[in-house]
């Protein structure tokens, strides 16, 4: 077969050839332009992941030395005490958090939605300002809100002649926190869901109100369905954000020392075990299997929503 | 919260930016010595001599920038690249994340004796008999001495001490006609009469339950010796943290946070400050050091009467000097030229004038006999506390006194779980006894894991 004349194959047109090569070129170029992202998510969060991975499935104890060990930091996270009450705490941050947050920014949507005076522009900025300010700034001033000796509370209850509360006392810390991460989220969530809310067309208002229905029957039966995917968003942002609880423990746990110890979430138990502890290894077997957690609860959580989502 | 998980992340990738960077310089040139990864480029101060060696230390004492500017005018031969990479645990993280990366610390760090076996343990410090650093062993007090050495090694220079003492409130002891406490049954004792003579309104010290560093040096004061490790047989360790000595302990001061006669507030907090300043505080069993800070939150025009006296003992007959904090300067396993680091560390400290910059620009109390027995430093009168010599009066020899203790080769753990546990005792969920065999099970449990061998 090989004196097959090549003349006998068909020759193709060369406006196809000219075509192909031009899409070759734009292909290219299409790297070209990728590139700078393609490394920087390469180098920064690809690369880590499969080194905290790699790292992950080691194991480098104190006298030991370092040695591959397979999945034995997993086996050991899951029976992990400290690390299963961190998830069960976060759990439980989640079970109060996600209603609170999303059900106060639903209210906080719908009333602004309604009400539509230069008051209520900068209400809704208020409401926001809170995301604005970072996470940490947020969390030192409440610490210092807080404080059972100097805090503006002492000055009040001094007033009324009793003790202020320990707000920062093993009992209290929980509904604190809470206070803490509601008042900063809360905000963000309302904008999301009040967008959505802004872009009903408002025909079907106006069909509704000649139909009779209150505006809290509209609100409830029509701009809540509506916007029913925006709120499956915002929970699904408030579980994620929950179960990666960090910085309002980690910059309380000064001040809060009996209340919050190392291992309070997961994943300020991951950050010490590596940077206070040395245990790199099993802190990215914590990360990974926390992420694992998380990743099961928001798909789980998106299935059980995906009529509502828009999802399918 | 929604970008928390990029922390960890960031963590490490900053440690494998470190250690892509750093591959490059790791076989540089030994003859310039220098560090490995912490830049030459970045130091805070100027470098005086051009083309000699440098040495890049990391430290955070108030006085380095002059130390350290001094030491360069006066060697040709070799020059040092200061930076604050923060102080204490800040900096730990930096170089225990840097050691973990291979690259990235400095030729000299500047590191507290209760943490020295935990990065001695990483691999991260230079055994500093190899370069001589026996022939300065003459110049440090024995204590600080034994706190650097290790088995047959020694692993850092000691810089500073912090002997304890007991500030007090002179004003109030004297208003309430109660005596200086001397010993720990005196000091319960005027506890009680504190409580009585002001309703309760003054309790006479606090029982942090973060406060590690104090409960260590009261123990050792009381004879225990929770661990024992030598980096010569670096697998094997002694927990011994439930003795009689540590159960002494922690039923004398939780018998007092009972009765109501100290409080409990977390040190190092604002808490525990305004308590001190308002009065609420008679006592601070603090070491030498806290000089420097008591001005800082006391108000001049209170009237407050601060002064210094010998820490209580249990027996008066046969008293123990105890120390709490200071620092040392390790020679990192990263640094290129480890016998030159060493002989800058040994030397940054080691002419009079350097030693007075420390004194008078750092509030140090150097490890150093040769200074702290001077006349020199014995005579220095503190203006806050009435003009008192309390380094002649005793702290120096308390110095002199100090024996040494062994830390463990995992402090942060072991301080997070003493927190823990005595925080739990403190509440009320479990007695002093307990609490300490909680430790213990605790630390054996750790240190198992670990891959340790217990004694």
């Amino acid at each position: 077969m090989s004196t097959t004349p090549q003349l006998q194959h068909p020759v193709r047109p060369p406006t196809v050839k000219r075509g192909a090569s031009l899409e070759r070129k734009h292909a290219r170029f299409g790297w070209v332009f990728l590139a700078p992202f393609a490394i920087v998510f390469l180098v920064f969060l690809v690369l880590p992941l499969v080194y905290a991975f790699w790292m992950s499935l080691h194991t480098n104890t104190l006298a030991g030395g370092e040695q591959f060990a397979g999945l034995a930091n997993y086996v050991k996270a899951f029976t992990d005490e400290r690390f299963l009450s961190g998830m069960v705490r976060v759990a439980a941050f989640a079970v109060v958090f996600v209603p609170l947050q999303i059900g106060l920014a639903l209210v906080f949507a719908l009333i602004l939605d309604d009400i539509r005076t230069r008051l209520s522009r900068f209400t809704r900025l208020l409401i926001f300002v809170p995301y604005a300010i970072p996470g940490v700034i947020g969390a030192l001033m409440w610490g210092f809100l807080y404080s059972p000796s100097f805090g503006p509370l002492v000055t009040v209850f001094e007033f009324l002649n009793t003790q202020a509360p320990d707000l920062l006392s093993r009992d209290s810390i929980f509904w604190s926190l809470t206070n803490i991460v509601t008042w900063q989220w809360t905000g963000y969530y309302m904008i999301i869901i009040y967008a959505s809310l802004q872009s009903i067309d408002p025909a079907i208002y106006e069909a509704a109100r000649i139909d009779g229905a209150t505006k809290l029957q509209t609100a409830l039966h029509i701009k809540v369905p509506i916007v029913a995917s925006s709120l499956v968003l915002t929970v699904v942002f408030s579980l994620i954000g929950t179960l990666q609880f960090f910085t309002e423990p980690q910059v309380l746990a000064p001040l809060a020392g009996n209340a919050i110890d190392a291992a309070y979430t997961p994943n300020l138990y991951a950050y010490n075990l590596a940077f206070s502890y040395q245990q790199f290894n099993y802190a990215s077997a914590i990360s990974f299997a926390l992420g694992l957690m998380v990743f099961l609860a928001s798909i789980i959580f998106l299935i059980a929503t995906r009529k509502k989502s828009g999802l399918r | 919260m929604i970008k928390r998980k990029a922390l960890l992340a960031a963590g490490m990738t900053t440690a494998l930016a470190a250690a892509l960077v750093g591959c490059t310089n790791n076989n540089g040139g030994s003859g310039g010595g220098g560090g490995s990864g912490a830049s030459k480029s970045n130091c805070t101060n100027d470098i005086k001599v051009k083309d000699v060696p440098v040495v890049t230390y990391w430290g955070w004492l108030p006085d380095t920038a002059e130390t350290v500017d001094n030491f360069n005018e006066s060697n040709d031969d070799v020059q040092v690249c200061w930076s604050n990479a923060g102080q204490g645990g800040d900096e730990y993280t930096k170089l225990s994340t840097s050691l973990e990366s291979k690259s990235g610390a400095p030729d000299i760090v500047q590191i507290e004796y209760d943490w020295l076996n935990s990065f001695l343990i990483q691999g991260g410090l230079v055994d500093m008999t190899e370069h001589g650093i026996e022939d300065y062993k003459d110049n440090f007090t024995e204590g600080a001495w034994r706190d650097v050495s290790s088995g047959d090694g020694v692993y850092a220079v000691p810089v500073d001490l912090g002997p304890v003492g007991m500030w007090y409130r002179a004003d109030i002891f004297e208003e309430n006609g109660i005596a200086i406490p001397t010993t720990w049954d005196e000091y319960a004792a005027a506890a009680e009469q504190l409580n009585t003579a002001t309703g309760g309104a003054v309790k006479i010290g606090n029982f942090a339950p973060n406060g590690a560093g104090q409960h260590y040096a009261f123990l050792d004061q009381a004879g225990a010796v929770p661990f024992e490790f030598d980096n010569g047989n670096p697998t094997e360790i002694t927990i011994n943290h439930n003795d009689d000595a540590t159960k002494t302990v922690y039923e004398y001061w939780l018998d007092l946070v009972d009765r109501g006669l100290v409080g409990t507030d977390q040190a190092w907090t604002p808490e525990f400050s305004t308590a001190l300043a308002s009065g609420k505080y008679a006592t601070a069993v603090y070491p030498v050091w806290y000089n420097a800070h008591i001005p800082d939150f006391e108000d001049p025009e209170a009237g407050a009467v601060w002064r210094a006296a010998p820490i209580p003992q249990w027996d008066a007959a046969n008293p123990v000097q105890v120390n709490w904090g200071g620092s040392t300067l390790a020679v990192t396993t990263q640094a290129s030229d480890a016998a030159l680091a060493t002989k800058v560390a040994a030397e940054l400290y080691n002419t009079e004038e350097r030693q007075k910059l420390g004194v008078e620009k750092g509030g140090l109390f150097l490890a150093m006999p040769e200074m702290i027995e001077s006349d020199y430093f014995k005579d220095l009168e503190y203006e806050f506390f009435g003009g008192q010599k309390f380094n002649g009066e005793f702290f120096a020899q308390a110095a002199i006194d100090y024996e040494g203790v062994m830390f463990s080769p995992f402090s942060q753990y072991y301080y997070d779980e003493s927190q823990r546990l005595l925080s739990e005792a403190i509440e009320g969920n479990m007695t002093a006894a307990e609490a300490a065999d909680e430790l213990q099970k605790s630390l054996e449990t750790y240190a198992t894991e670990q891959g340790f061998t217990l004694n």
